[in-house]
């Protein structure tokens, strides 16, 4: 069979898992949304700071549920697999003429369908209480896009910790570290006005800003081809990174000959 | 050794695992085509391991097996292709129906698009689970769930099936099933049947030849009956009516041969003679002014067969095994 039909059918199987467990459907939907609304009615005189790149906090705090919802996903997408490998159904998996790439591509498959999916939920909200994307229509696909693929690197790290450690509690045991790197970086506020010296240097540093900002510059920018090329650079090197690394632990937790 | 021939061939066979730890120490079998071989043992013994081994999922640390012809070290995708596989624990997923894992597996094994809702419901069918096919599997019960891993394992047609320990856990009725399923399976399909189990009944009822494993060896092997007879004869087992008079009846019991395991409260020995002196047992007794409140004969069991080869009983005699997934030295 082509590795694209064993994909799909495993990509499927990773939707249909998610969509039958609440808790993974109502964590990611819900927690990124309540989280917007709690930081926008707390810092929404935030917007008034001389430099402030938008006058509506709302608009600018619409970026982090797309990065927290591709961290569900992946903290979602991490712990099934690590429940597959517990539970044997990997070596189901493996006596079958199944692909070994095929187990990775359609597990992360299923994480960016599944991140795609959130991400035009917080695009219908953000649209449904008035934010505008200064990109557009087009801008919108490309945010869409790029939510797929932020959702598809992290969940490359989910799988890594998973086919690591073989372990659900391992895998969960990484979200708050995520998450505190999502607080570390340019969630709440620009980092040419993050006063503090760390922090900014922190969040300059950390990854997470550069994808926050690419998401944040096509609802408030337009077309910011620099805060784009960064956003989706690091999106990219994350997935190649997490890909790699999953892709060598299969390899060392399928033992078969 | 030509395993094209047989259904499984296995020489010197060893597996270690980290820490020195050696789970198959060397083990030599055959199985013939279409036959049933029960691999009995108590945990801990090897047998998971070794079909780990056989099923490719792990690399043996040395010896050679071949299944349907193919070698299990440099041909894994040509054994995959020609054997099913029943796991030790049903490997199911909660929350996908019988039916979701059925096309999940016939899609995989690359069987026609066109034909695979129609291979689903036939193996639904056969093993009972038309009714339940649309629910998920957690809320099946565990024979179900035992059912629904040897439909899987059928998807594709194989010539060997390997079925570690299917019916742990099962009520009699799910078990009697279980077995009627494989033996069809084995005389009617000529499927060749490698099962695992720590059940003497499983391996008694169903194996046409028994091989028993203890601590990564093979200590035994022939069909039930001819490893019966290796033990001879029968035991003679007595309760007496008075508890204070177990020595004496023991005593008793002794001249007839020695003795031999028996239930708490009771003495037994292995007849000498066979069946033909109960009479001279019960006169013996009788002499002596013994009553016995029960007085019982048991032809050898497999378990016998397993205490005499190793100084244990089956029952009990378990540790746990290594977990198939330790990093391999």
């Amino acid at each position: 069979m082509a590795l694209a039909e064993q994909t799909a059918q495993l990509a499927r199987r990773s939707v249909v898992r998610t969509a039958r467990q609440p808790a993974n459907v109502i964590g990611p939907f819900i927690f990124p949304l309540l989280l917007l609304a709690v930081n926008t009615g707390g810092l929404d005189r935030a917007a008034e700071i001389p430099g402030f790149p938008t006058d509506s906090f709302l608009a600018f705090a619409l970026a982090v549920p797309f990065i927290q919802g591709a961290l569900f996903a992946t903290m979602n997408a991490g712990t099934d697999l690590a429940r597959d490998i517990q539970t044997g159904f990997l070596n189901r998996l493996s006596l079958t003429p199944m692909r070994s790439l095929a187990l990775l591509t359609g597990q992360l498959g299923g994480v960016a369908a599944t991140g795609l999916t959130q991400a035009v939920v917080y695009l219908t909200v953000g649209l449904a209480v008035g934010v505008r994307p200064a990109s557009g229509i087009p801008g919108m696909v490309v945010l869409l896009v790029l939510s797929g693929l932020i959702a598809l690197a992290f969940g490359a790290l989910g799988a890594f910790a998973a086919l690591r450690t073989g372990s659900g509690e391992a895998v969960q045991g990484l979200f708050p570290v995520l998450f505190v790197g999502l607080f570390l970086s340019s969630m709440n506020m620009p980092r040419n006005l993050i006063e503090i010296d760390w922090f900014r240097t922190v969040a300059t540093l950390n990854p997470v800003s550069y994808l926050l900002e690419a998401v944040r510059s096509l609802i408030i920018v337009g077309w910011d081809p620099e805060a784009l090329a960064l956003g989706f650079g690091f999106a990219i090197a994350i997935g190649i990174v997490g890909i790699t690394a999953s892709s060598w632990a299969l390899q060392r937790r399928l033992t078969r000959t | 050794m030509d395993g094209r021939r047989n259904g499984i061939e296995v020489e010197q066979l060893v597996r270690e695992f980290k820490g020195g730890i050696l789970a198959v120490a060397g083990i030599d079998l055959v199985v013939a085509p279409g036959e049933i071989y029960g691999f009995l043992g108590p945990n801990g013994a090897g047998k998971s391991t070794t079909v780990h081994v056989l099923t490719t999922l792990l690399p043996p640390t040395s010896g050679r097996a071949t299944v349907a012809g193919y070698d299990v070290e440099r041909q894994g995708p040509k054994v995959r292709e020609s054997i099913g596989a029943a796991l030790q624990e049903a490997a199911l997923d909660p929350l996908l129906t019988g039916r979701e894992h059925l096309r999940l597996q016939t899609a995989l094994h690359d069987i026609p698009r066109a034909e695979r809702a129609a291979r689903a419901a036939e193996l639904l069918d056969r093993v009972g689970l038309t009714q339940a096919a649309d629910r998920k599997v957690k809320g099946y019960s565990g024979g179900m769930k035992r059912r629904l891993d040897l439909a899987l394992a059928l998807v594709h047609r194989p010539r060997i099936l390997f079925l570690d320990e299917p019916t742990t856990g099962l009520d009699p009725q799910s078990r009697t099933a279980l077995w009627e399923e494989v033996g069809r399976l084995s005389h009617e399909e000529g499927v060749t049947v490698f099962l695992t189990t720590q059940y003497l009944e499983e391996a008694d009822v169903l194996a046409d030849r028994v091989g028993i494993i203890d601590h990564g060896r093979i200590v035994a092997e022939g069909t039930p009956g001819q490893l019966k007879a290796q033990i001879g004869q029968p035991t003679v087992e007595a309760v007496p009516h008075e508890a204070g008079d177990l020595a004496a009846v023991g005593a008793v019991l002794e001249r007839f041969g020695e003795p031999a395991r028996c239930s708490p409260g009771a003495v037994a020995v292995r007849l000498e003679h066979g069946e033909e002196e109960l009479a001279d047992v019960v006169r013996a007794l009788d002499a002596e002014g013994l009553r016995v409140a029960r007085l019982a004969v048991h032809e050898p069991t497999l378990d016998d067969v397993f205490l005499a080869k190793t100084g244990r009983s089956l029952e009990g005699a378990g540790e746990d095994e290594q977990p198939a997934e330790t990093v391999p030295v």
